[in-house]
């Protein structure tokens, strides 16, 4: 890891609810103004573990440090955390500015100083005129503006984010996604962020954290964790449409399932090309290759069309390869229509190998 | 549909119908909805109109036997002497002094079990601790448990602590009956409230109490307001513990309104008697017409949700 100092560590951090274990010997640091992504479906504990560490569920075991101080045993207000919910949770009884005070009136802030920073907020999130309204009065996306007022003015070094757009609508949500990622750059935080959506956590995070059944199943830039998945799920879960997987065999490196035979000698191999035996292959639906670059991918088939789906600026093809249905992306302009024959190129440097046993990448 | 003149591109399809379709006023089913519902208001009415009546009467015209006639002569003096001359046994001031008791025992009886109750729903709800569940559980048993069963241990401790006989004895008494049922009443209402609120107050460092007064109390006026009418109903209504538990001369309202109405001396004063009734039901009346406006507002009011 290239960020030179930590913000937040956690170590064996085990919860139990009963007999039901949600998060098991989890481990996690995250650098001082990095932006985290927590990622997985729902129940893979990724809001539970923001909930430890923000000091609202009490942990099994474990440890959590907040730049270098345990908190472990620490109230939620006293960890240097400021928190931004799914639902927004802004007090209705309160005008927007008595909200974004409420805090620090707690904390027992002199009141200049709460003025100061109630200002700031509102200057940065561009919710001045609001300040007076009650939350009734205000828009999903003037509500969570004004959430994120509220962790802002506590002047602290961790933003959690728990879901904070999945309430709106898609076009408001890529908006204020934008808005973040902005905020994140003019302030330099650490912000550790929960979502399920894909698109939110490959575009805010520096890492991503995937999660599954209460364990990381790959942490890494949004970039390896595309191109270079560690294991079966990690390559099913990111994506959209999702990876095609083919069940096959693989023999001094070369994979074979049915008729086709596919050299991986230029793949990059993590134990040097040594795996041979029953493996899956997974190829992403933008990484087929069709058209005019056909004649240059290491490998050339013919697949018979059965399904297409116009995206407008994509067009999914549903087509199928020697009896297994594979989903190929091509651009919004292709004619192919189902019943049509067409040849497609395999690049093997592009592709994923997985054991088959293990799932785990080759 | 006034408009018949036929458009100038007409065709069969564009002649037809337009527009909100006509309501009839008069329909068989308006006519049967309407005609049920005036018959089951006379209905329960009518007991209410019989009481009126009876009570403006004199008792030389309540003899002529017809209850449902209004009075020819109106008179104020049975409800004059309901009020301020009744007798019961040897007071005879009237149900005055069962109203005044009666005031005194609710109003701290109602204050305190609800603001004991919605603490506890409070902390049931949002503060988990070891063996909340089982608490809860015990709690909810004891609303099924007859009365019968405790009156008489309340008896032996009350009488142990040396309020049996007084207001006071009776105000406890009130404060933990009416504890399981509105400590449920809190606790699913507090649960109902989001649960990430109760989060965000704590990451802002409110308190137990804070968050209580703070942010809990100022969007539960529903709920209290819910918990005061069942309490006033229920407190002022009661005559088994009121009877039990106090003496003649700290007796409830309806336990007075009972020695009057089942006096067995002397001439049945039913215009007396009808009075005393209608007074002595005055005090629930009101709070259902007062708190029922309240009520529709307060759940207004918690609509507005972050």
């Amino acid at each position: 890891m290239n960020v030179p100092k930590l913000s937040v560590q956690i170590r064996d951090l085990e919860l139990h609810f009963g007999e039901v274990k949600v998060l098991q010997g989890l481990n996690l640091d995250i650098g001082e103004g990095e932006f985290l992504v927590l990622l997985g479906s729902s129940g893979c504990g990724k809001s539970t573990l923001l909930n430890c560490i923000a000091g609202l569920l009490d942990i099994t075991d474990g440890q959590i440090f907040i730049k270098g101080e345990n908190v472990t045993w620490k109230e939620p207000s006293e960890r240097g955390i400021g928190m931004v919910f799914q639902s927004y949770a802004l007090y209705p009884q309160m005008t927007v500015e008595g909200n974004l005070s409420f805090g620090l009136k707690n904390a027992r802030v002199a009141r200049d100083e709460i003025k100061r920073r109630v200002a700031r907020a509102a200057a940065v999130l561009q919710i001045e005129p609001l300040l007076k309204r009650k939350p009734g009065a205000l828009s999903g996306g003037q509500r969570q503006r004004v959430a994120i007022g509220r962790a802002l003015v506590r002047d602290v070094d961790v933003f959690l984010f728990d879901e904070p757009l999945s309430n709106l609508d898609a076009k408001l949500r890529a908006d204020l996604r934008v808005e973040l990622k902005r905020l994140h750059q003019q302030l330099k935080n650490t912000m550790i962020y929960v979502t399920h959506d894909q698109v939110e956590a490959m575009t805010l995070a520096d890492r991503i954290a995937i999660m599954k059944g209460g364990k990381i199943m790959q942490l890494g830039t949004p970039d390896e964790i595309y191109n270079r998945p560690q294991n079966r799920y990690v390559a099913d879960f990111i994506g959209s449409p999702s990876m095609n997987f083919l069940e096959g065999n693989l023999e001094n490196s070369e994979f074979s399932a049915g008729a086709l035979k596919l050299p991986m000698k230029d793949y990059p191999f993590l134990n040097g090309g040594a795996s041979n035996g029953e493996t899956t292959i997974g190829i992403r639906p933008e990484h087929v290759i069709t058209g005019e670059l056909v004649g240059r991918a290491t490998v050339q088939a013919s697949v018979r069309v059965n399904l297409v789906e116009p995206m407008g600026s994509d067009t999914l093809v549903h087509a199928d390869l020697g009896g297994d249905q594979i989903k190929i992306r091509m651009d919004g302009h292709s004619k192919v229509r189902s019943g049509d024959d067409l040849a497609i190129g395999i690049d093997s440097r592009r592709a994923s190998l997985f054991d088959k046993k293990t799932e785990m990448r080759l | 549909m006034t408009d018949t003149s036929p458009l100038s591109a007409g065709t069969a399809a564009m002649t037809g119908p337009r527009g909100a379709k006509p309501k009839t006023r008069l329909s068989r089913r308006n006519i049967f909805l309407y005609g049920t519902l005036l018959l089951i208001s006379v209905y329960y009415l009518l007991p209410l109109y019989v009481m009126v009546v009876t009570s403006l009467k004199g008792m030389p015209e309540i003899r002529m036997g017809n209850i449902f006639s209004p009075p020819v002569e109106v008179t104020f003096q049975p409800w004059v002497k309901a009020w301020s001359e009744a007798c019961t046994g040897i007071n005879c001031d009237g149900l005055s002094r069962g109203f005044g008791n009666s005031v005194r025992i609710l109003i701290p009886s109602v204050a305190l079990s609800i603001t004991i109750a919605s603490i506890n729903g409070y902390a049931l709800a949002n503060w988990r601790f070891k063996g909340s569940e089982v608490f809860f559980t015990i709690l909810i048993i004891g609303a099924f448990i007859p009365y019968q069963t405790m009156l008489y241990p309340i008896v032996i401790l009350l009488r142990e602590i040396g309020l049996m006989g007084s207001v006071w004895g009776l105000v406890l008494v009130h404060t933990v009956f009416g504890m399981p049922i509105l400590t449920l009443l809190f606790r699913n209402y507090f649960t109902s409230m989001p649960e990430e609120l109760f989060k965000a107050a704590r990451v802002d460092g409110a308190g137990f109490w804070g968050i209580y007064f703070r942010i809990m109390l100022p969007m539960s006026l529903p709920i209290f307001v819910v918990a005061m009418i069942l309490q006033v109903t229920g407190i002022w209504n009661d005559f088994l513990f009121g009877v039990i538990y106090t003496k003649p001369a700290t007796y409830p309202m309806t336990v007075q309104l009972n020695n009057i109405v089942n006096s067995v001396q002397g001439v049945k004063e039913y215009n007396v008697n009808m009075a005393a009734t209608l007074l002595t039901s005055l005090v629930p009346l009101v709070i259902y017409f007062v708190s029922g406006k309240l009520f529709v507002r307060g759940i207004a009011a918690g609509a507005v949700k972050g």
